[in-house]
């Protein structure tokens, strides 16, 4: 009895119980972008790929785009909670539990963009069949798996104390099947010293794991487009450098993330001011990182003038020059400006700020991938404006409406299972933990 | 037969200039088509061909009857038996006339969209001259396309030849963005023209085509086997494209015959991009002592064609 009035439960028990009219709204809404989606992809199935702006020349466009930009978004929860909890950062409880859906989710996603680009979808178990481990493409395929496998059993660590609140809060106001759900993947746990003492190893060894496999998946992801010949790619920066804008984008996904949720289920007085200004302070930290192998990449290419180089430099500066100047400067300068001067540094701006980050980070995985298509060594003849310039059809927006709206519906959902914010862990060291790092 | 072993590839060589010269026999009768094979069950036409047996022999036969190899998709991976395929172009006489591209796209089934041959105006620098540049695949000895297949769909075989099995290809174009020199072509969708093929699909003839796959020049390897040269060879009215194998040390363009080395030592042949590493096994032999203005590439050409030029430095340099 003692414990459930320390529940901090029962705060919580009504977002999982009622759903508002709003957020059924607000589902209706995603599953209709889903459709639209879907619709797309049947286009895409029934007429080909040639619904899409891909063509010869640029034969990998905004799914590839999509693809790199999840798998970061997922890398940057990985990183962040496995870190925040390796370090046992104090503050971490509140918004560590969002990090690592993050996480989950966006790794669902991303794959799925992989997989919209590719010709033959039913050929896709040749993959496994005749797999080669020569090809990049089968060291993604053997990363992504084994990150996919490894953040869904962190993830599930991380919420197993909460599943056990769950079986045992009486109180609970909810279906017996969701019940019956909570009680068999609690899997007894009741919190024994023994079991808990074993569920931190696991959750230590499983955050250790997590940080390394996603360093390997990003790495190899760049190098699909490192180890090719073509001018832009062919860098040996990229490994790291995508490491850091996938952290960096993940980042300010969470910050964003932990606004809506702040606002949708009343956090204010769990997620602070002082929880924005410390991942503030981590995307600031990533942003400098960024700007700086932004730079390093461009000034080599620039300073030698290699003539493919310098054609790739030109087409940026020209047919790219807004999305090359919002991803390349405004994404690096705006975060330090507005969190490194504290004047600036308040929740709205902080959020704003995500917000920009994360679109620049898209357009700068978009000036990745495009102009080097659209510049290759051989000059691109061709008389037909869309085998010249890439430009994404409805069916690639649609999906990638899809895609977001896919992450979207599955954070809510996600939240209506589990609390957002780790109920055991507040428990346990209470509120009064307020101190920043 | 009563050939030793020792002057066997001195026979495979004087054979091979034999098959040459009737190819370039084949295109003087205007059909162009010539194959070993005979398929008993076409109609006839009553029209003859002459055609080379597998045993080199020439003999008659009906046009009707006429059908190309085409060997299992494991077959094609082992490659033509002692041979290494080469293939050098003339950029002194190439002046757009197209037919390598037109011929390529008839004998492989093609769609207008998908071009294996393309003919660049090219311009290495400001003040250097402008030339028309024929590419066809390269079939490098480094291939990067082969290195990324993630299924092994496209090879390397001992001939030389890159092939593609479009019935193993997922389509995922990683060696589309692996190739430097954008020789791979995508079939976007389900073009008409696949329907022409009715034969069963072969890698070496690359046809019918699959929707969804790669596909790109195939050096024509069931031409080869039946002692032709490829579709654009015995196409080109000016003989820009010679063809030929480097260990028999001859490229032919079907009239004329030349030993491959001494052709690339007496006329600087150079392979392009060079710096890249990718070993290619297609030699130019420098835009010199040319037979045609570049200007004359323009000629007839379709109004489409002629827009591709428009924005080269040529074009824009040369306004009406």
């Amino acid at each position: 009895m003692e414990l459930q009035q320390k529940n901090p439960l029962k705060e919580f028990a009504p977002q999982l119980e009622r759903t508002s009219i709003q957020g059924y709204a607000w589902i209706l809404f995603l599953l209709m972008v889903i459709g639209l989606g879907v619709f797309a992809f049947l286009n895409q199935v029934i007429y080909g790929h040639e619904v899409t702006g891909m063509r010869d020349n640029v034969v990998w466009g905004v799914y590839i785009v999509n693809f790199i930009f999840f798998m970061g978004v997922s890398y940057a929860g990985a990183l962040i909670s496995g870190t925040l909890h390796l370090f046992k950062t104090a503050w971490r409880k509140p918004i560590i539990r969002m990090a690592e859906f993050i996480t989950v989710i966006s790794l669902l996603i991303g794959p799925c963009f992989i997989l919209l680009c590719i010709g033959r979808l039913d050929r896709l178990p040749y993959l496994v069949l005749f797999g080669r481990i020569q090809s990049p493409i089968t060291w993604d395929v053997i990363a992504i798996s084994t990150d996919i496998f490894g953040c869904f059993i962190f993830l599930y660590l991380a919420v197993l104390r909460d599943l056990a609140t769950l079986r045992d809060y009486e109180l609970l106001q909810l279906p017996n099947w969701r019940k019956k759900i909570y009680k068999a993947l609690a899997l007894g746990y009741t919190g024994t010293p023994e079991q808990q003492q074993r569920l931190n190893r696991a959750t230590d060894i499983m955050a250790a794991m997590v940080i390394s496999i996603a360093i390997i998946v990003y790495s190899v992801l760049a190098w699909i487009f490192s180890v090719t010949l073509q001018p832009g790619w062919h860098s040996t920066i990229f490994g790291p450098y995508f490491v850091i804008a996938a952290v960096y984008s993940g980042s300010a996904v969470l910050i964003l993330c932990m606004w809506v949720f702040r606002k949708v289920y009343h956090l204010e007085e769990y997620i602070t001011k002082k929880h924005f200004v410390a991942v503030g302070v981590i995307m600031l930290v990533l942003a400098a990182f960024f700007g700086y192998f932004t730079f390093s990449d461009y000034l080599t290419k620039w300073y030698g003038s290699e003539k493919n180089d310098e054609l790739l430099i030109q087409l940026l500066f020209k047919e790219f020059y807004w999305p090359f100047i919002i991803s390349n400067y405004v994404g690096v300068l705006l975060p330090l400006l507005v969190i490194g001067i504290a004047k600036l540094r308040t929740i709205t701006n902080i959020t704003l700020t995500a917000i920009v980050v994360i679109i620049a980070l898209w357009l700068n995985r978009y000036i990745i991938v495009v102009p080097t298509l659209e510049s290759p060594y051989l000059p691109i003849q061709d008389a037909r404006p869309e085998w010249l310039n890439y430009t994404a059809t409805w069916v690639e927006w649609s999906l990638t409406a899809a895609g977001v709206a896919v992450f979207c519906l599955l954070f809510t959902l996600a939240s209506k299972f589990i609390t957002i914010v780790p109920v055991s862990g507040l428990e346990g060291e209470g509120k009064k933990e307020d101190v920043l790092i | 037969m009563e050939e030793t072993s020792n002057n066997c590839q001195k026979n495979s060589r004087r054979q091979f200039l034999k098959k040459g010269i009737i190819a370039g026999a084949g295109v003087a009768l205007g059909g162009g088509l010539i194959a070993a094979y005979v398929d008993a069950t076409a109609a006839e036409t009553g029209e003859k061909v002459k055609v080379l047996t597998t045993n080199g022999e020439i003999m008659e036969v009906d046009k009707g009857l006429l059908k190309l190899p085409r060997v299992s998709t494991e077959e094609s991976h082992k490659g033509i038996p002692g041979r290494k395929f080469v293939m050098v172009i003339d950029l002194g006489k190439c002046k757009n006339a197209r037919k390598c591209v037109e011929a390529c796209q008839k004998g492989h089934h093609l769609p207008k969209s998908q071009e294996f041959m393309k003919v660049y105006l090219l311009q290495d620098s400001e003040k250097t001259s402008p030339y028309w540049f024929p590419k066809p695949c390269f079939h490098c000895d480094n291939p990067l396309c082969v290195s990324v297949c993630p299924v092994g769909a496209t090879y390397k075989r001992s001939d030389g030849i890159v092939l593609i099995d479009n019935e193993r290809c997922i389509g995922c174009k990683f060696c589309m963005t692996g190739c430097p020199y954008s020789t791979r072509v995508f079939a976007w969708k389900h073009y008409a023209e696949f329907d022409e093929d009715k034969e069963p699909y072969s890698p070496e003839a690359g046809s019918p085509g699959r929707e969804g796959t790669v596909s790109k020049c195939d050096f024509c390897p069931d031409l080869i086997r039946v002692g032709k040269v490829p579709y654009c060879v015995s196409a080109c009215p000016m003989g820009v494209i010679y063809f030929g194998d480097v260990d028999e040390d001859t490229v032919t363009n079907g009239t004329e015959t030349y030993q491959f080395s001494k052709l690339i030592s007496d006329r600087a042949g150079y392979r392009y991009l060079e710096t890249l590493g990718t070993r290619p096994c297609v030699y130019y032999l420098p835009p010199v002592e040319r037979q045609f203005e570049v200007e004359r590439g323009f000629g007839d050409l379709d109004p489409a064609i002629k827009e591709r030029y428009k924005d080269t430095p040529y074009s824009k340099k040369n306004k009406p």
